[in-house]
């Protein structure tokens, strides 16, 4: 290998050949987990969390069977508590967040026109981990150790007294994993997004599912730390007798309430804020226009982030809190519908007569506006303190929150798989099998939902393993259990359609829909190197501009991995800076980070001990091998 | 609208409140849906140019100000709503609720010529007079709600909770904790009985009172003390006096057993008795092993304690 | 599609100034989750303490042992300083010296560490105050340990053959930035645990 070799003046051959020398991952099983390319990873990561969808999806038609009809005998209550509490806890943490983080990882380097994210070690390290967190729960779970407190885990229910064995530590250090992988992911995109945008792609160029993702990182970093406060004080009290939440000591129970929503509201927006990206990608695309009011939809987003750190208090409203305080958080709970009701209107604008093509990911967005608007009606009736003492803890509540994560998250997100899967496997998903699957899912959805609202307002109450005959709720809850397998069968569907698709498609092409920005520059799938010539970038659909030839940057090094620094602002080249090669060691360092977490339930000394294997793994993962990378 | 557990059917007055407040609500936001899928099925429908027309900035302003003003509209008409709800009314009826798992401890203080009590598992109000329940909580979080009468309100451990009610509509009213508290959150009910208030005297005459001498005689009171059943429970003029579960002085003038489990029939309390793991899995209550006979003597003893 | 070029980036640097090194942003992106940890620690601190009828339950601590991290973390700032000064001149046989002086800045606090627990008279399973006390001193203790094995690693890369380097020098940057995070982050919590309760 030459030393300082150029990419000028070669042909598209040779360049993809001296590329695919330095970029490619080694064959075979070591290769594939060394492997640091974000596509790998990424591809990893999505897989994974549909698989936990699946199998969260499983639960809830358990859960659902049980609830159809009153006193049934399919579960007792401690498997029906852990059961909820798997569902859930599974759904948040193993499935939607780490989904849309992963659309994340895969998509944001192709679409500001990098060649792999930034610190792509840490990202192979977060997706071990966040595997192994899923691999603890589950495990745990068919040991008939699943945690059974809810997906919130209250003290005391959660606490050292009411909460023997060692489920509800599995909860919390569960947690642990998926802060660790999620806090990992959202510093990368950061950092990919800020520093390695393609030359010219400043700010108010970038896609807006870019800035969706950007957003969504920043609530991530700030909301974490208050669930890995929490989960740690939960822990220390569990294990070696701190107080923080027992009253007979000074500690406070709702101080656990108040530090989980301060996480815990914000986390549902870093599930719904992607998916807000997604939608306006698939809207644009299929109006064949740039989504309209550019300006405003960045403000929304930015909007919806400040805005969710101040209403935590609104899942507390019946805890007994000040009226006046409760109050204000009504308030600022009911101000989220602007920003996201100045969205909605900015894509009704795009899509005034704009004639969008009807394949199956618009499908998805119209199902999307029917459904999310109304959980985000009921979300306003739910933020408002007196209709609250009713609805809380009801299944209007429940009701609530899956038409919000699943209308206004998860649709756009099957929608967002129909529109890059030709780009991730290179083919097309079947599109009558999918019209039909968002046609079961669409109506499966909102007959198996929407009684539930009812439900709620007869008094009953979630996380309730049976009901009695002499209650009214028999045949709602029947009918929402008949419709949740009409649902499953369109889940079931989508997954089948997915399969078949990714061996047997109709090959896609490079760019199947048309669409505006960079990701569908390069071929399907991308090479390992995304882009054989840095593309550079004058509009925000810069596919749609460039017309015959996209205008790209060259210069870079061939004989190592290299990539574009760009500046904050404008994107204008700063650097040539490597990219690290590929390496086990971040899944040495995952292992042992594993180890020590899981061990850590046991004892505190896990603690200690623990840590060396890690500290050498890090030292391993960091320490320089004199390879090209680390020239400088 | 419901029953006897329903947000729907109020028979009291915060819960009717609310519902005044609940139906306008949903009239007004189910409106704003259904024309944001109009105008998503007008715009799908039209043909237009290529490119947005102008104009669309103006009536996106309009609609995010209409946002705005409804959004001003429903916190105002929130807070007005929460404010009497929240008032404390001039001498009310003091009673003092504990939760905990998973039944109901419920305390009548001495008023007048009235002396305290405790029971447990059903609560008695007088119709159209005003109420401050005191809510607290011995183990973990639960909370209580009479859907027909008011909003809930959690009890916490080490913190005190109060709500006002005052019951307009006689009749029975079921309530049922909202806060997952564990195994048999589910099997955590509690009956209030909404009566004209000489109806509501008497019972509480005849709940302060102990237990009568003739049910005193009573072989099943002799098991009762003998087995552990005293560590638990209290029943008041004999010497059982256990304060872990419910209180039974006048156990069979509740209309349910073990929380809104099962109703109170002799069978019920047989079957409870001899193994209440079996009926209420998870509950506190041991199996206490017993002969047929004793059984029989205690559970028509237990029978008899209106 | 086909490629048109508009531009050449041959001539950029291969490692520019420390804005345009992902490590550095990558830091900062660090400091602000920890940070957000720490005045999320600092505010259970002050819940409680708001809760509580009389705070501190026990007596208040002595000051003598966190006064004197005090004093070591603000007198480290002076080295740390040169540390980064050298390391931005790529004179490596300074930034050797600057790294094993912050080591011994970074050991002689957590030898004061060890008494600070005991000034407060409490321990972590006495009460809540115990509990948050042991936790915001543990939280920053952390801190201080990783950061000491970060120096120590750090001045064995620079008595290798990787030393000169920019990027190592580079390193050595983001370890000084991140040293004075460690110091920034004491200050409030010294003065909400020792102050605090003689206010
Ligand atoms: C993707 C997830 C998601 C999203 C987007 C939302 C969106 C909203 N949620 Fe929801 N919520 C959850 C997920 C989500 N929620 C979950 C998981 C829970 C339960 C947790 C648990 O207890 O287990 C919950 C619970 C929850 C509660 C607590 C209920 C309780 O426990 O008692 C509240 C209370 O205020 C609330 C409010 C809101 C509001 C005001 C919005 C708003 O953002 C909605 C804004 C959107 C619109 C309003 C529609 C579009 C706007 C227009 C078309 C403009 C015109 C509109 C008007 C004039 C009103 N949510
Ligand atoms: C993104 C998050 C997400 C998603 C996608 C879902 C999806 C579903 N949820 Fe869930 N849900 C939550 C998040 C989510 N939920 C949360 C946070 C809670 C609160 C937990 C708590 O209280 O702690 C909850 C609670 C909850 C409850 C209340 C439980 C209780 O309070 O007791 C119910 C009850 O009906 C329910 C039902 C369903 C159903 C039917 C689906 C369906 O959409 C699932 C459909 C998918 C599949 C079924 C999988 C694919 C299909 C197959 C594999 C086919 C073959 C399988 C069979 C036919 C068995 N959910
Ligand atoms: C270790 C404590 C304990 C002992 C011993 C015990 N009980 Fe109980 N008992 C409870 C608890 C706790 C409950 C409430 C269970 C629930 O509803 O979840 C209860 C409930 C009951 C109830 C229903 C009360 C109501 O208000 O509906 C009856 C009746 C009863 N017990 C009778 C007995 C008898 C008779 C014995 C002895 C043979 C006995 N108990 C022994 C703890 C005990
Ligand atoms: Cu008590 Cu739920
Ligand atoms: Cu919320």
């Amino acid at each position: 290998m030459i030393p300082d070799q150029r990419d000028m003046g070669l042909d598209d051959a040779a360049l993809q050949a001296a590329l695919r020398r330095v970029w490619s991952s080694r064959g075979g099983l070591l290769g594939a987990l060394a492997s640091v390319d974000h596509k790998t990873v990424g591809r990893r990561y999505i897989v994974t969390a549909f698989a936990f969808l699946l199998l969260g999806g499983v639960l809830a038609m358990l859960m659902r069977w049980q609830l159809a009809q009153p006193e049934a005998r399919l579960m007792g209550p401690d498997r029906y508590n852990q059961v909820f509490t798997m569902h859930g806890t599974n759904m948040m943490f193993l499935f939607a967040v780490p989904v849309m983080e992963a659309m994340g990882g895969y998509l944001v380097p192709l679409m500001v026109g990098t060649r792999n994210i930034a610190f792509p070690r840490l990202n192979a390290f977060s997706y071990w981990v966040y595997l192994f967190g899923g691999l603890l729960l589950w495990g745990a779970f068919l040991l008939d150790m699943g945690p059974d407190v809810g997906w919130f885990a209250y003290v005391p229910l959660s606490g050292p007294q009411y909460a023997a064995g060692k489920r509800a530590d599995i909860w919390a250090q569960m947690i642990t994993f998926t802060e660790v992988s999620a806090l990992a992911v959202a510093v990368e995109i950061v950092v990919t997004v800020f520093k390695q945008r393609a030359p010219g792609m400043s700010l108010d160029r970038m896609p807006l599912f870019v800035w969706a993702m950007l957003v969504t990182a920043f609530i991530i970093i700030v909301a974490m730390p208050a669930i890995v406060t929490a989960s740690t004080a939960l822990i220390l009290d569990r294990l070696v007798g701190t107080h923080f939440f027992n009253p007979a000591e000074g500690g406070d129970v709702l101080l656990w309430q108040h530090l989980f929503w301060f996480f815990g509201h914000p986390e549902v927006y870093i599930i719904f804020v992607p998916a807000v990206g997604m939608v306006s990608a698939i809207i644009g695309t299929f109006c064949r226009r740039p989504v309209f009011g550019y300006l405003a939809m960045v403000l929304a987003l930015v909007g919806i982030a400040l805005l969710s750190f101040g209403l935590w208090v609104h899942h507390m409203f019946t805890t007994g809190l000040p009226r006046l305080g409760e109050s204000f958080f009504t308030a600022s709970s009911m101000a989220i519908a602007v920003p996201s009701g100045l969205q909605i209107f900015c894509w009704l604008a795009t899509l005034w007569g704009a004639q969008p093509r009807m394949a199956v990911p618009m499908l998805y967005v119209l199902a999307f506006f029917f459904t999310f608007v109304l959980g985000g009606m009921t979300g306003v009736m739910v933020a408002s303190v007196p209709l609250d003492t009713q609805l809380h803890d009801s299944y209007f509540v429940v009701a609530h929150f899956h038409y919000v994560l699943i209308g206004g998250a998860v649709f756009p997100l099957l929608g967002a798989i129909h529109y890059w899967f030709p780009k991730v496997t290179g083919r097309m998903m079947r599109e009558v099998t999918g019209r039909w699957a968002c046609g079961m899912i669409f109506l499966g959805f909102n007959l198996a939902f929407f009684p539930m609202h009812i439900l709620g307002l007869w008094g009953m109450p979630r996380r309730v393993y049976t009901y009695q005959p002499e209650l009214p709720w028999a045949g709602l809850n029947l009918f929402a259990s008949v419709s949740s397998v009409l649902l499953a069968g369109g889940f079931l569907l989508f997954f089948w359609n997915a399969w078949r698709s990714a061996r047997h498609g109709a090959p896609a092409g490079d760019d199947p829909w048309g669409g505006p920005t960079l990701e569908w520059a390069t071929s399907s799938p991308p090479p390992p190197w995304n882009f054989t010539r840095i593309p550079v970038v004058e509009s925000v659909s810069p596919l749609w501009d460039a017309r015959e030839a996209l205008p790209v940057a060259e210069g870079l090094r061939l004989d190592r991995r290299e990539l574009l620094i760009t500046s904050l602002m404008d994107a204008t080249p700063e650097a040539r800076d490597s990219s690290p090669q590929d390496s086990i060691w971040p899944l040495l360092a995952a292992i042992a980070t594993s180890v020590m977490l899981i061990w850590s339930i046991f004892t505190p000394w896990a603690v200690v001990w623990g840590s060396i294997p890690v500290a050498i793994t890090l030292i391993g993962w960091f320490w320089p091998r004199g390879t090209p990378e680390d020239e400088s | 609208m419901g029953g006897w557990q329903s947000a729907l059917a109020p028979g009291g007055a915060s819960a009717e409140a609310i519902l005044g407040l609940f139906w306008p609500v949903v009239a007004l936001l189910g409106l704003i849906w259904l024309l944001v899928l109009l105008v998503l099925g007008a715009g799908l429908l039209r043909r237009a140019g290529s490119q947005v027309p102008r104009q669309a900035y103006l009536v996106i302003g309009a609609a995010t100000i209409g946002t705005v003003l409804v959004i001003i509209g429903l916190t105002t008409a929130s807070y007005l709503v929460t404010r009497p709800i929240a008032a404390a009314a001039e001498a009310p009826l003091v009673v003092q609720l504990r939760g905990l798992q998973w039944w109901w401890q419920v305390t009548y203080r001495e008023e007048g010529e009235a002396a305290a009590f405790v029971t447990a598992n059903e609560l008695h109000l007088p119709l159209g007079r005003p109420v401050r329940l005191e809510l607290s909580a011995e183990d973990v979080i639960h909370s209580f709600w009479v859907p027909n009468l008011a909003g809930k309100q959690d009890m916490i451990p080490g913190r005190d909770n109060v709500l006002h009610l005052t019951a307009t509509t006689p009749g029975t009213y079921r309530a049922q904790c909202a806060e997952f508290c564990g195994m048999q959150h589910a099997h955590m009910a509690l009956l209030v009985v909404v009566e004209p208030a000489e109806d509501f005297a008497r019972w509480r005459a005849a709940q302060a009172a102990p237990v009568p001498a003739e049910a005193l005689a009573a072989e099943g009171r002799r098991v009762f003390e003998q087995r552990p059943c005293g560590a638990c429970h209290t029943v008041r003029g004999t010497t059982a006096a256990g304060g872990t579960g419910p209180d039974l002085t006048h156990l069979a003038s509740r209309g349910t057993l073990a929380a809104g489990l099962l109703p109170m029939t002799r069978g019920a309390l047989a079957a409870w008795i001899a193994d209440p793991q079996t009926l209420k899995p998870g509950n506190n209550m041991p199996l206490v092993p017993l002969s047929a006979d004793e059984l029989q003597a205690l559970t028509a003893w237990l029978a008899s304690l209106r | 599609m086909r490629h048109r070029v508009v531009a050449d980036l041959s001539g950029l640097p291969i490692c520019g100034n420390r804005r345009s090194s992902p490590s550095w942003w990558g830091t900062l992106a660090f400091m602000l989750i920890e940070g957000t940890g720490f005045a999320l620690a600092i505010g259970v601190y002050l819940y409680l303490a708001g809760l509580a009828p009389v705070w501190p339950p026990a007596v208040p601590p002595d000051l003598a042992a966190g006064s004197g991290v005090t004093l070591v973390l603000l007198a480290s700032l002076m080295p740390n300083l040169l540390l980064g000064r050298w390391a931005e001149a790529k004179d490596l046989r300074r930034v050797r010296l600057g790294l094993l002086v912050m080591l011994g800045f970074g050991i002689l606090p957590l030898v004061l560490r060890a008494y600070e627990f005991q000034a407060f008279h409490v321990g972590w399973d006495d009460s809540a105050y115990g509990s948050i006390v042991w936790f915001l001193l543990g939280l920053h203790t952390t801190h201080l340990l990783s950061d000491l094995i970060e120096t120590a690693v750090l001045a064995a890369l620079m008595f290798t053959r990787h030393a000169d380097n920019p990027r190592r020098y580079g390193d050595v940057k983001d370890e000084v930035t991140y040293w004075n995070f460690v110091v920034a982050t004491w200050l409030p919590v010294y003065a909400c645990l020792y102050w605090g309760p003689r206010l």
